[in-house]
């Protein structure tokens, strides 16, 4: 008989049980037992240095990093974004009037949660519902100009610590508490989590690859990425996760993807943006 | 249109270390679109550092250069003001130049 | 004799092969059922957001099989699609509580 119904046979089915409710929760301290954990596992790591992912932890890779950041590879894409962000749409508006603060230095504050919508607002879905808004068609979550975008406002960000909000609102808590079991649940054929490589194998190499730490895993983004020859968003790196453990990927900006990235965003807080981002 | 090519050269005692950034597709002409098609191979095929009159560096590439390729190299001389120019030409026989001063 | 025996394996011969395409006619209803079986545990499997490559791959197989005519290799690809599915709805059915051993604390 085939192995896996025999196993499902074998192995009662546990009842479905519903997703944790959000009164349990307490992110903050969350976060504190999340940043405890990497900094106890890697003393010797300054802690703002967990937002350049490999290259806190392997020598030889940083000594690479840091001669190529004299000229990074992502001049390109963020000189492009530069200019998509300024340029008006064709209403005369800009970028600049759907944001605070002219959109300039606030991407620390995204992912927000919208009470309006009762959803998770990352910075590539504002900037699409910016487009909308003003009568333009949205972007590929996972294309070279939302890639350009979203650098261009990190790197206005450069430096400044995440400071993501979760409002008073069971429902800000439960997309928050939906992030977290999204990032430490198994799935795919492969059968790995978020936590299996970045909280249980950071810094070990993955074929040719050393896994990053979570924490501080999206202070980086969005990244130039050596292995796609340009500039890639934060869901183009969801989505590709997903695939390599064998998981059909959702949808570029799904209620998970956008939850997840709240939960990631939050317990990086006080992590300074590095945006945009090299890695191989 | 901003040149192609972004130059740094920063002199030291009697060496000159350059480091540039070229932005290229370098299609190899293996890969395909999302139609199926090859994308035709377009890179560039040589690359040519000039100082006082003299080939400093000159590099002969082919499709196994990735793209927005990026060199570092230093050279003997130079000196602070000089003037390095950088040169390329591509397989569709598309070229690119830029001169700058040695920091 | 032999002339009466000429026909009888003919007829004999004829019986054969409509009993052969007798049994085509099964083997398509029958990848027909393996193929939707397999898809509805894919489609259960797509509600827990949990679908894998490795089963949408062999629902592809199954189809390329069938469309061949090799319903053989088809329905072996339908059924391997099938227990993929219900490993990933199992895989996610336990992770609904196993995700919590894993959570930094």
């Amino acid at each position: 008989m085939r192995f896996w119904p025999a196993l499902i046979m074998l192995l009662a089915l546990s009842a479905a049980s519903p997703s944790r409710a959000a009164e349990g929760t307490d992110p903050a301290a969350d976060a504190r037992a999340f940043r405890d954990y990497f900094f106890k596992k890697f003393p010797d790591v300054r802690p703002d240095d967990f937002v350049n992912g490999p290259y806190a932890l392997d020598k030889d890779m940083r000594r690479q990093w840091e001669e190529k950041e004299q000229f990074p590879p992502y001049e390109f894409s963020l000189e492009m974004g530069k200019e998509l962000f300024a340029k008006p749409f064709a209403n005369g508006k800009h970028y600049a009037d759907c944001f605070p603060g002219q959109g300039i230095g606030v991407r620390q504050t995204y992912p927000r949660f919208d009470e309006a919508s009762g959803q998770v607002v990352t910075l590539e879905l504002a900037l699409n519902q910016c487009r909308e808004t003003h009568g333009e068609a949205a972007l590929s979550y996972v294309g070279e100009d939302m890639a350009a975008l979203t650098a261009y406002m990190a790197f206005t960000s450069r430096g400044k610590p995440f400071d993501i909000e979760i409002p008073d609102d069971p429902r800000a808590r439960q997309a928050y508490e939906d992030g977290k079991r999204y990032f430490y649940t198994r799935r795919g054929q492969l059968n790995f989590s978020c936590a299996t490589c970045h909280v249980q194998n950071p810094g070990e190499r993955l074929r040719a690859e050393v896994l990053a730490p979570a924490l501080g895993i999206l202070n980086a983004m969005p990244i130039y990425r050596s292995e796609w020859g340009g500039m890639g968003t934060i869901s183009r790196r969801f989505v590709t996760c997903n695939s390599q453990v064998r998981g059909v990927p959702l949808e570029p900006q799904s209620e998970e993807y956008r939850d997840l990235e709240y939960f990631l965003s939050y317990v990086s807080n006080g992590l300074p943006i590095s945006g945009p981002g090299a890695r191989p | 249109m901003a040149s192609s090519i972004r130059v740094r050269a920063i002199a030291k005692n009697e060496t000159t270390e350059v480091q540039t950034l070229i932005q290229h597709p370098m299609d190899s002409g293996f890969v395909k679109d999302d139609k199926g098609d090859f994308i035709p191979a377009h890179y560039i095929k040589e690359l040519t550092f000039e100082h006082g009159g003299r080939m400093v560096f000159v590099a002969d590439w082919g499709t196994a250069i990735s793209k927005d390729p990026y060199v570092k190299f230093a050279f003997q001389g130079g000196a602070k003001g000089d003037d390095l120019k950088v040169s390329w030409i591509d397989n569709k026989g598309a070229t690119d130049t830029v001169t700058v001063k040695i920091q | 004799m032999r002339i009466t025996w000429q026909p009888r394996l003919l007829v004999f011969c004829a019986l054969i092969g409509a009993m052969d395409s007798t049994f085509a006619m099964e083997t398509q209803t029958e990848f027909n059922a393996a193929y939707a079986v397999a898809e509805a545990a894919e489609k259960e499997a797509g509600i827990l957001r949990n679908q894998w490559t490795a089963t949408e791959a062999a629902l592809a197989e199954a189809r390329n099989m069938a469309a061949k005519g090799d319903f053989k290799r088809a329905i072996a690809a339908a059924k391997e699609a099938e227990a993929l599915a219900r490993a990933s709805i199992f895989q996610a059915t336990q992770e609904k509580e196993a995700w919590k051993d894993r959570e930094i604390h």
